[in-house]
């Protein structure tokens, strides 16, 4: 049986799922029912001097039916008295001793606000801090959250002031609002950071009402840019935590958020090395229930692929990252169609040709158009006797791929609705490896 | 006699609507094919892929023009064209997770809006030369007349019936197709510019030479004839009643009178909608007859099915060879068949086994063989070679041996379904306007 337990800059917990910081860890309520659900840990809703929120609060973005791919947010940090959370940190923390409950933080950038908040926070008993350098929005107009982390000089100076005085392991949540997240993620450790957080949300616009012309979050006909995070934000998250597990100038270990709604994404971000994984978009969907089938499926995974702990398998995938010019420019692979799977769709057919080279083929017709214009010009009758075969492909609606004209682009695959019907194969070109620093001397 | 709300309630349409949300959901399932299958089956070629997704994102008055371009007819299509060899039988789904995407009442939904808002077709200019008569009103001449005029032709289309719109009005199951969507799709028809004679007779040397003066083409689309007989005693009797004739009047009136016991003759279509609406209007039991066995039955499965779930009994290898009753029906004398070794077209022909007689009782008969060709009615008109009491026609353009007469519909395909006679109308049309011109000039020269 697989072992998820999970130490992260020297915090423990059952298992590497973690909430993030956000509305699903507001309250002491709240985070306890998800300790009961399964979650190994709470990054718990930003704590600071109380803010007024606006309404509305979030906006998504659906995509072919499905809801929330991905999600905006304006909500600031907490609403709620310091002390109240405070107090329900403690008492969380006495009923759940083994789960990691992290203070998420963000004050005004004076030194005394922040030793006095990371004092308060620390006798409260919580495991750490994370330093929220990456709200994007309200927040950093007022000099906080993202305002900090686009700035290496500000994280770098608060994470000073922040272990000053910290007895706990200190996390810095980083935005990915900059250009190279690394320079933040090197200010932090120089600040005396022990962990990293990534990615924070990303700034937004999620759509525009075209009966109101209002942007979405509407408040009050208007709206304010806010953080997109969800299933669509995963492929940046991806990237910048391999940027940072890959920096060895950042050399921190990393807690990995953006995106995450199943075990197969939490596997992702573990073999680009994060240490545990933070989730609060999914959970706001589909609640804490998640977590489930996270743990399970992980878990099955992992025994299937015989990793006992997650440190077997943790970061793997890093050396798999490489820049352009290394890949191998000898390594070829050409589509290949299988007929037997085939439903007859067409779709790799345009794509490849609207969208790729032009290598994919359907008999009789030179081009698509002409595809078209042959079939409009059929004249289709109903069937007198019906003797309809729909478990087969008609043969002449299967493409063709011309394989010497193949480039490899893997888009018909990408396209194609049925998995295996159109598989990438290796073809041996018999040259040897070959990468562009290689072949431009 | 039913009531109005009786009637209304046992003829409600058996295929519900799409909710809005649920066509959202079914709309987004569609894959998007290219070249799709499903708009390759349809015989009008509607772009049924991108009318679907004109649904999923939100813009209902696109669909419902996208389905209209192809066939004006969309609306009594989407409810009796047979979707699952047609447009549902070809979809990929059926290999994908085997649930083909509901393209018919995809449609319906497009259609139903479009007409709930009470939307129209932009009208185009009569500008040019060249007049045109269907003759006929059912759908291969609206599709015609519609696709003609919307090119810039004056077209008159006539019928001998007070109501336009042919079978979708008179002859398809209430269920399926209410005569008042059917009339909806003639008021379309007409808001394009299209004129109508209605309750006007065609025939007689004197008229059709009239006709061929005052047009420059003439689009036949006159269906088919009534119902063939039985060629068997008593059909006289009080009681027999053709299904055409049977399906009409329940339609005209909303209820007709019907027997306690009722027996169909037939295994056509038609027969199942004579069937199924004499058990709506309150037969007790309906029973069919039909001379070869259930493989043979030339209905759709689906329709078969229906009538199953029905309660409709059939009776298979039976024949009708006499109809008993002193003033009215009273019983049908049948005969046992046995199929026979195949015909020229692989058709086991059935025959009689002697000595195998026995009687239904039964109070009302309804004959449904099949339609009986217009042949003395055809022949009036000069030049126009038939073949089987059906016209010759150039399968792509629809013209006849008489290059000033075109047809479509039943009358050339000797009886198919609606979207059949569309497309036919809509490729005649197609040809008329490329000969048009030419005509003009000829008769000007």
């Amino acid at each position: 049986m697989a072992d998820l337990t999970t130490r992260f800059a020297g915090i423990d917990s059952p298992n590497p799922f973690w909430l993030a910081s956000g509305p699903p860890t507001n309250c002491g309520d709240q985070v306890a029912r998800a300790f009961d659900a399964g979650w190994g840990g709470a990054v718990w809703k930003t704590i600071g001097e109380p803010i007024v929120n606006v309404s509305s609060r979030y906006s998504s973005v659906d995509w072919n039916g499905a809801r929330m791919m991905g999600l905006n947010n304006i909500e600031l940090i907490t609403d709620r008295p310091i002390e109240a959370n405070l107090r329900e940190i403690a008492a969380v923390k006495k009923k759940y001793p083994k789960h990691a409950v992290i203070a998420s933080l963000m004050v005004v950038s004076r030194r005394e606000a922040w030793h006095e908040i990371v004092r308060r926070t620390e006798d409260s008993g919580a495991d750490g801090l994370e330093l929220n350098f990456g709200c994007p929005h309200g927040m950093s107009e007022r000099g906080m959250g993202s305002a900090v982390g686009q700035v290496p000089q500000y994280a770098m100076l608060i994470t000073e002031w922040v272990k000053e005085v910290a007895r706990t392991p200190v996390l810095v949540k980083l935005t990915p609002n900059v250009a190279d997240i690394r320079t933040i993620a090197r200010a932090a450790r120089a600040g005396g950071a022990d962990g990293l957080s990534a990615i924070n949300t990303l700034n937004s616009i999620t759509g525009v009402d075209l009966d109101t012309f209002t942007p979405r979050p509407d408040v009050g006909g208007k709206t304010s840019h806010g953080g997109y995070c969800g299933p669509a934000v995963k492929p940046i998250a991806l990237h910048m935590v391999q940027q940072l597990a890959a920096d060895p100038e950042c050399a921190l270990p990393v807690s990995g958020i953006g995106g995450i709604s199943n075990w197969r994404e939490a596997a992702e971000f573990l073999l680009l090395g994060c240490h545990s994984l933070q989730v609060c978009t999914a959970v706001m969907h589909f609640g804490y229930r998640i977590v489930e089938d996270m743990i399970d499926g992980l878990g099955n995974w992992m025994d299937e692929k015989g990793f006992r702990t997650l440190d077997d398998f943790r970061g793997l995938s890093l050396p798999r990252v490489t820049d352009w010019n290394r890949l191998d420019l000898n390594y070829k692979i050409v589509a290949r169609i299988h007929p037997e799977l085939c439903i007859g769709c067409g779709l790799c057919y345009i794509a490849c040709w609207d969208g790729a080279h032009q290598c994919i083929h359907v008999e009789g017709a030179a081009t698509p158009e002409q595809l078209l214009d042959e079939s409009r010009a059929r004249i289709a009758q109903t069937p007198m006797v019906v003797a309809l075969d729909t478990a087969h492909t008609p043969p002449a609606r299967i493409p063709k791929v011309d394989e010497p004209a193949c480039v490899g682009c893997n888009l018909c695959w990408l396209v194609c609705p049925v998995e295996g019907a159109i598989t990438m194969d290796r073809i041996e070109t018999g040259l040897p490896p070959q990468t562009w620093e290689q072949r431009a001397g | 006699m039913t009531s109005p709300r009786e009637f209304a309630a046992s003829f409600a349409e058996i295929h519900p609507p799409l909710g809005p949300r649920e066509a959202l959901v079914e709309a987004n399932r569609c894959l998007y094919c290219f070249d799709a299958p499903c708009a390759n089956a349809c015989p009008t070629h509607i772009d049924v892929p991108a009318f679907i997704k004109k649904i999923a994102s939100g813009n209902p008055g696109g669909s419902a023009i996208t389905i209209l371009n192809a066939n004006i007819l969309g609306l009594s299509c989407a409810r009796v064209c047979p979707v699952e060899v047609l447009c549902e039988g070809a979809c990929v789904m059926h290999r994908y997770n085997q649930r083909p995407i509901e393209i018919g009442r995809l449609q319906r939904h497009a259609m139903d809006r479009f007409y709930e808002a009470g939307r129209r077709l932009p009208v185009a200019a009569l500008d040019k030369s060249g007049r045109v008569a269907c003759i006929g009103a059912g759908p291969a001449s609206l599709a015609c007349a519609a696709a003609l005029r919307q090119r810039g032709f004056a077209v008159t289309i006539f019928d001998s019936r007070p109501l336009a719109g042919g079978l979708n009005t008179y002859g398809v199951a209430e269920y399926k197709l209410r005569s008042s969507d059917s009339l909806r799709e003639v008021e379309l028809v007409r808001s394009l510019g299209v004129q109508f004679q209605l309750s006007v007779e065609i025939g007689g040397e004197r008229r059709i030479k009239e006709l061929e003066d005052q047009f420059e083409v003439i689009f036949l689309a006159v269906g088919l004839g009534p119902v063939q007989p039985l060629d068997i005693p008593g059909e006289n009797l009080p009681g027999v009643i053709d299904a055409l004739r049977f399906i009409a009047e329940y339609k005209t009136h909303r209820g007709a009178p019907v027997g306690r016991r009722v027996v169909v003759v037939g295994g056509g279509n038609t027969a199942i909608d004579a069937a199924t609406a004499a058990l709506r209007l309150g037969a007790e039991e309906v029973h069919v007859l039909y001379r070869r066995s259930e493989t043979e039955m030339p209905a759709f499965e689906f329709e078969y099915d229906l009538a199953k779930q029905e309660g409709v009994r059939f009776h298979w290898l039976a024949q009708p060879v006499a109809i008993h009753g002193a003033e009215a029906v009273e019983s049908v004398e049948c005969v046992r068949m046995e199929l026979g070794p195949p015909d020229r077209k692989g058709r086991r022909q059935p025959q009689q086994i002697p000595g195998s007689n026995f009687r239904l009782s039964c109070d009302m008969v309804i004959p449904s063989i099949g339609q009986s060709r217009l042949l003395d009615f055809l022949s009036q008109f000069r030049d126009i070679r038939l073949t089987s009491g059906c016209v010759d026609v150039h399968p792509s353009t629809g013209q006849t041996t008489n290059p000033r007469y075109f047809a479509g519909g039943d009358c050339v395909n000797g009886g198919r379904e609606v979207v059949d006679a569309v497309a036919e109308g809509n490729r005649a049309a197609a040809a008329i306007a490329n000969a048009l011109p030419g005509i003009v000039e000829a008769r000007r020269g």
